[in-house]
């Protein structure tokens, strides 16, 4: 595979078990971006989040699911059913052997085998272990189940997602909540292991995704805390508050769509007068647009139809254009105009291409290289990058359990004739 | 005294907007000491954003300052001023770790960057968090949550398919990136404390943001499709998605995801006939027809408050969740179990409440303290961190280093 090794990196110390579903794959992703040994445990047979779409060439195959590559690369995969006893037993023995545990299960779960926290840390003092879970281990509503739509729902930011005249919608079809539990759990988890050089003990982090949400929830507390007031839903739009005026974030452009915010006040003057210039030149201002004057225009004072006849003009002139043409535009003319990127425009953005941004990896079985996004942040003398595929299911048994915790190949067979491994 | 993750942790911050801050705030939570530096006479935009605490405007009381400044100690230094270097000098000799999320070169070019700061301490952390990073041909274009959130293509598949593509709270990238942030700086403390090595993490935030979108960005690499917008439905359950309740404003999510929450949810919405009909019996025929069962659905949704049909759904073993406001989250028990909103008291404004942090480590517990007013902690920042004397401080003061 092209520059993929595994270099010494910032987390190469540390051996990660990953015992998670969708609700923290991240988590175990990005620690082994940075180096860390991440062995995922499936059930035999193969982690449910295999049947998660979209697949390799829409083939419904646990081997093929794209979304179980994108969030499991750099991972050794083993298979093991902890709820068995000799399952239990043989995680234990790598229990011994590892740093940190991430997990996933309902609250409680993980105790009733006799794998939580209390029992495990006696086995091993300096393990961390991270619970990535709907709302927390404790609580009254811990046992509820979620999705990532109700992790949403839960933490006030679907509320103001969408349109006013339309039901609030969810926050991309991508589990970001999930995501972004991942991310908590993945930092969290790196405070533990830095505590831990100086106090020598290990630690149980519980975090909850309702509160991964709600941290990414921009105001919707805060707000309702020093004004009473709700905002308002609108998330293509923006009303000015105290006013009729709706300012538009998402113009139609030629072939797709763009960001570009009015910005009013004294920021936004110098960029007002600046686009202004551009439809001059381009001949699509008239003596009303140029007459406008910005440095004392405040929406505030307008009726919605003044408002949006000065917006009428961008509309058309954005329009008019392809998103390509409005980029180039904006930057000479220093115009925070921004493309909503499609795939296709993320997998030839040149700013990417320029950072060598993008990774091949080797799909060896379906005869393929795919590019993967190769890393979250560059480090100037290590690598954040990927150096394997997502694992084949137990592909990795025989390494593990075999050379690293010394069963002998009769043990491997009984296992796995068992529905153990 | 409870222990503190991050003691002893030294961190500055030249920051603005809510990147930089959320990641310096993260770090202050757990323990780190973290030095913001701020202008008086270019006073940040967040600082004059409001809604205004007690509806005054003035810098200490803006709510979008304050909700993501927690924590750290507010510096007031003017570096355009000569002597500025020499307050910088001592800073860096005390910092572990230097944060900023201006555009790409800004560093550098105000004789700050990562070559110039290592030289006075050799083996420094810096993170530098610019849009599009600190190389490449759009290093140095500005930009903010907002342009980031449509580079990374995130609102074209959120929202209905009959509806424009949406900015889940504005600039939902503002936070995404924080968190890549934080995780960046704790790995590479953890290994300077193995090698005595520093580093610099050129964290563009476009980089730490698109590799959540990997699976979307596959799909068009392995079979050419762009995901598009698809509302609150997904392709493998149903119901799935956002229902209208009782009242104004008022909505609830429900989420059935196989055949038993299916027969259960039946029982509870009071249609146990559901179970046999060729329309919703199986999976197949509840996505064939999802518009039909949504409204159906909603019929019963209408006639209750959010709480009760949450209630009901959730005791049934079903996912649901009542969609919160900001009063609703303020009551929310769970919320309030995890402790997660602090209410703190401010010498000038009043009471401000602080959201917590979403990871709790059962020996190191998280603290969130206020955020600063502007220039709060010159002196103790100065003669108490940095060594500097009375008179020292007297002077930088009268001369306008500090302002």
């Amino acid at each position: 595979m092209s520059k993929q090794e595994k270099g010494e990196s910032v987390l190469s110390p540390y051996r990660i078990l990953d015992l998670t579903d969708e609700k923290g794959l991240y988590c175990g992703q990005l620690l082994g971006n940075l180096g860390a040994d991440v062995i995922k445990i499936e059930k035999p047979g193969g982690d449910p989040v295999r049947n998660i779409a979209p697949f390799f060439h829409d083939i419904p195959d646990p081997e093929k699911s794209l979304y179980w590559f994108a969030f499991n690369t750099n991972k050794r995969g083993v298979t093991l059913d902890i709820e068995m006893v000799d399952g239990r037993e043989l995680f234990k023995k790598l229990v011994k052997t590892a740093d940190v545990i991430i997990e996933s299960f309902p609250p409680g779960y993980m105790d009733e085998l006799g794998l939580g926290y209390a029992e495990l840390e006696k086995i091993n003092p300096r393990i961390v272990m991270t619970s990535i879970t709907p709302f927390g281990q404790t609580g009254p509503c811990c046992d509820y189940k979620a999705s990532d739509l109700v992790c949403w729902a839960t933490s006030g930011l679907l509320f103001v997602t969408g349109d006013p005249d339309k039901p609030p919608v969810h926050v991309s079809h991508i589990p970001l909540a999930f995501l972004l539990g991942g991310m908590d759990g993945a930092w969290s988890t790196t405070i533990a292991l830095y505590w831990r050089r100086t106090s020598g003990e290990g630690q149980h982090i519980d975090v909850a995704i309702q509160d991964s949400a709600s941290k990414t929830a921009w105001m919707i507390h805060e707000r309702w805390e020093v004004t009473g007031k709700e905002f308002e839903r609108g998330s293509s739009r923006y009303g000015v508050p105290n006013s009729e005026v709706v300012l538009r974030m998402v113009w139609p452009a030629r072939d797709g769509h763009i960001m570009y915010m009015l910005i009013t006040g004294l920021f936004g003057v110098a960029e007002s007068q600046r686009l202004v210039k551009w439809l001059d030149d381009e001949g699509m201002a008239d003596d009303f647009l140029r007459g406008i004057d910005w440095t004392t225009l405040d929406w505030i004072n307008m009726s919605r139809e003044e408002a949006d006849r000065i917006q009428d003009y961008f509309a058309r002139f954005f329009q008019a254009k392809t998103k390509t043409e409005l980029l180039e535009g904006a930057i000479k003319r220093r115009i925070m105009l921004q493309p909503i990127n499609t795939p296709r425009d993320i997998a030839e953005h040149p700013q990417l291409e320029a950072r060598d941004y993008w990774q091949k990896v080797d799909h060896t079985d379906l005869g393929v290289t795919l590019r993967y996004p190769s890393r979250f942040c560059l480090l100037s003398d290590a690598p954040c990058n990927i150096w394997r595929r997502a694992p084949l299911i137990g592909e990795h048994n025989r390494e593990i359990y075999q050379k690293e915790l010394g069963l002998s190949s009769e043990e491997l067979v009984a296992l796995k004739q068992a529905g153990i491994i | 005294m409870a222990n503190k993750a991050l003691e002893g942790v030294n961190v500055v911050a030249f920051i603005l907007g809510i990147t930089g801050p959320l990641t310096t705030a993260i770090l202050a939570s757990y323990g780190a000491q973290v030095l913001r530096i701020e202008s008086r006479t270019r006073i940040e935009w967040h600082r004059q954003a409001g809604p205004f605490v007690g509806n005054v405007s003035q810098p200490d009381r803006s709510a979008a300052y304050l909700f993501v400044n927690s924590g750290v100690y507010g510096v007031t230094l003017n570096l355009k001023h000569p002597r500025a270097m020499e307050v910088m000098t001592k800073i860096t000799k005390w910092a572990d770790v230097v944060v900023d999320n201006f555009a790409g070169g800004v560093m550098k070019r105000m004789g700050m960057g990562y070559e110039d700061l290592k030289k006075i301490k050799p083996d420094i952390i810096m993170l530098s968090a610019a849009i599009y990073g600190q190389t490449g041909p759009y290093a140095d274009i500005p930009g903010h949550g907002g342009t980031l959130t449509a580079l990374t293509g995130l609102p074209n598949i959120t929202g209905f398919t009959d509806q424009k593509p949406q900015f889940p709270g504005f600039t939902i990238t503002d936070f995404i990136a924080p968190r890549a942030n934080v995780l960046a700086i704790v790995a590479a403390l953890d290994y300077r404390q193995r090698t005595g090595k520093g580093l610099y993490i050129d964290a563009a935030q476009m980089e730490s943001v698109i590799p959540l979108m990997t699976p979307v960005l596959l799909e068009y690499e392995a079979n050419g499709k762009e995901a598009e917008r698809m509302g609150n439905r997904t392709a493998y359950a149903a119901p799935h998605g956002v229902y209208q309740c009782k009242g104004d404003n008022r909505w609830c999510t429900i989420c059935v995801y196989d055949t038993n929450e299916w027969e259960r949810f039946c029982m509870v919405v009071g249609k146990p006939a559901w179970k046999e009909s060729t329309e919703f019996g199986t999976l197949i025929d509840r996505l064939k027809n999802v518009d039909k069962l949504d409204s159906l659905i909603e019929e019963w949704t209408m006639e209750h408050s959010p709480e009760e049909v949450v209630s009901l759904v959730r005791s049934a073993g079903i996912a649901a969740g009542i969609v919160q406001n900001g009063q609703d989250l303020d009551n929310d028990p769970q919320l309030q179990h995890r402790h997660f909103y602090w209410e703190l008291d401010h010498p000038e404004i009043g009471k401000f409440t602080y959201s917590g942090m979403p990871a709790m480590l059962s020996k190191t517990p998280y603290e969130i303290r206020r955020a600063p007013m502007l220039g709060e902690h010159n002196e103790y920042v100065c003669t108490e961190l940095l060594g500097i004397s009375d008179e020292e401080f007297a002077q930088l003061i009268s001369d306008g280093v500090l302002e």
